[in-house]
């Protein structure tokens, strides 16, 4: 890497994330409280130092302008504040805004903070209902759609065209279960298997409540700085070396095909962008809201062959030794999912793979990381390359 | 509590006019032909407000389908399980659509339907798909 490219460049100063799962007493600005502070003193800084602010949304405490809420509850006044909603996508697209924030020189320090207490907040039909309203209006949600009921709709689809059974997103579920009984934080911790996975209740045919991501409450924070600034900073930096979307429709319905989705062109960005193949990834951390998400994902961002995904991760290929360790802190199956939160949890377990804070389940020496998103059904996507330089 | 109602917007108006005279319509650019998604107030494709609405004859194939055991909100729960099926009209455009009776525990990916408008049991009219006259149901 040039000097110049270096100087421009934007680095993962600090992370934090805070207790998961069921959090009595909790809610949404308290959640985003902690996490922004343990963020801050991870990096060594702050709140003064923090020059731009990141949020995203929440379900229990929704507000037309969450960053302005959090930054007057924090009592700070950064040159910029802003909010953004892509669902899934959410926490990688703050994080390439972040990037974007530093490298232009208008922060220093730009924080990326979420969380929500889902669990404790708002009970499970209302969590259901308040996400089923990413169906259209008019031509999906009088048919009662749902979100697990759409990606019901393209596992179906895409077990029937690619050959990839029930099975194999069993061993998904059983796989990330496996990483969260070695992450003394997450959630769920009890031992599955792939027959308790295809015994447990049907939600949305073909997947089963084992298929599907946690309700919880949590929250996460990240702060990205300047090459400049970074060099003060207390832990080691990690460098956002790429970054990329894709985009393709909102509603499954609409969806130009339920076999490539938007992954593929933001992982091909993040790729090219960063200078490495998907085969260079030492260790990645990807949106896992049901098993079929990580399964396609992983096809068609180019880690497996289509068709290859599944016996792979029946044979260890996502476990701390395998081909690609994935999900190594439990993701959004096992580890935990609080909103915009969930998929900032997925950064914060790459940059503590990176920098060898993971503790049990450390992979070995990894250099490079890969961090996605997803947002709404499969509609929007955002892929992160992560290293440490 | 009601299931969710379709309300009609100035650009869906008269798909939705359309089916509360038992007819499945779709809308199709005057300036480049592509047919769209679903009706909206410029193409998406060629960004033309030339756009007129045809009927359709309702024959499509099964895209994908799910029995959901899960209600989306607790207006459904009453009526679980349900299908739902995504099916790709003969015209070239898709629709999501229920499937109930005993086609619904029959349902698969390319399976000839006929997609027809059908009062969804409170007198809101929806679409529904159906096995294909002559096929195997």
């Amino acid at each position: 890497m040039t000097a110049s490219a270096r100087n421009t460049q934007a680095f993962i100063t600090g992370v934090y994330d805070t207790a998961v799962g069921e959090l009595p007493g909790s809610c949404c600005m308290g959640l985003h409280a902690e996490a922004a502070l343990g963020a801050v003193a991870d990096a060594g800084l702050t709140m003064g130092d923090i020059d731009g602010v990141l949020c995203a949304y929440s379900f229990t405490e929704p507000h037309l302008m969450l960053s302005s809420v959090f930054c007057e509850y924090m009592g700070i006044n950064p040159l910029v504040s802003q909010a953004l909603q892509c669902g899934g996508a959410t926490a990688c697209i703050l994080l390439m805004q972040a990037m974007a924030l530093v490298q232009s020189g208008q922060c220093r320090h730009v924080l990326v903070v979420c969380g929500d207490n889902r669990m404790t907040g708002m009970s499970r039909d209302a969590a259901v209902a308040a996400l089923a309203e990413v169906g259209h209006p008019q031509f999906e949600r009088p048919y009662g759609i749902s979100v697990p009921a759409s990606y019901g709709l393209v596992a179906q689809h895409y077990l029937h065209h690619t050959g990839s059974t029930q099975e194999h997103l069993a061993a998904i579920a059983v796989q990330t279960r496996h990483h969260a009984i070695r992450n003394p934080k997450a959630q769920r911790r009890e031992p599955i298997t792939i027959a308790d996975v295809l015994a447990s209740r049907p939600i949305a045919e073909p997947l089963r409540v084992m298929d599907c991501c946690l309700i919880s409450d949590g929250g996460a924070a990240v702060v990205v700085s300047a090459a400049a600034q970074a060099r003060d900073t207390r832990k080691t930096s990690i460098a956002m070396l790429g970054a990329g979307q894709g985009h393709t429709h909102e509603h499954i319905f609409a969806a130009p095909s339920l076999i490539d989705f938007g992954c593929k062109r933001s992982s091909q960005l993040a790729f090219e962008q960063a200078g490495v193949k998907a085969a260079d990834i030492d260790v990645a951390e990807i949106y896992d809201s049901f098993t079929i998400t990580l399964l396609i994902e992983l096809e068609s961002i180019g880690f497996f062959e289509r068709g290859e995904a599944g016996p792979a991760v029946l044979a260890g290929a996502l476990d701390l030794t395998g081909r690609l360790p994935c999900n190594t802190h439990g993701g959004l199956l096992s580890y935990a999912h609080s909103g915009a939160a969930g998929g900032l949890f997925h950064a914060v377990e790459a940059v503590r793979q990176l920098r060898g804070e993971a503790e049990a389940r450390q992979v070995h020496e990894p250099r490079l990381a890969f961090v996605h998103g997803d947002g709404g059904i499969m509609s929007a996507h955002c892929s992160l390359v992560l290293g440490r330089i | 509590m009601q299931r969710p109602v379709p309300k009609p917007s100035a650009e869906t108006r008269s798909f939705w006019d359309a089916i509360e005279r038992d007819a499945l319509t779709y809308q199709v650019c005057e300036a480049c032909g592509k047919v769209a998604t679903y009706p909206r107030g410029v193409c998406g494709h060629c960004h033309s407000t030339r756009l007129s609405m045809r009927p359709s004859s309702g024959r499509g194939v099964i895209k994908t389908w799910t029995r959901a055991h899960r209600a989306a909100t607790p207006a459904f729960k009453d009526h679980l399980p349900y299908v739902i099926s995504l099916v790709d009209l003969e015209e070239g455009f898709p629709v999501m659509t229920n499937v109930t009776g005993v086609y619904a525990g029959q349902v698969a990916i390319g399976d000839a339907v006929e997609v027809r408008v059908v009062d969804r049991g409170d007198g809101v009219k929806l679409l529904q798909a159906f096995a294909a006259t002559g096929a195997k149901v």
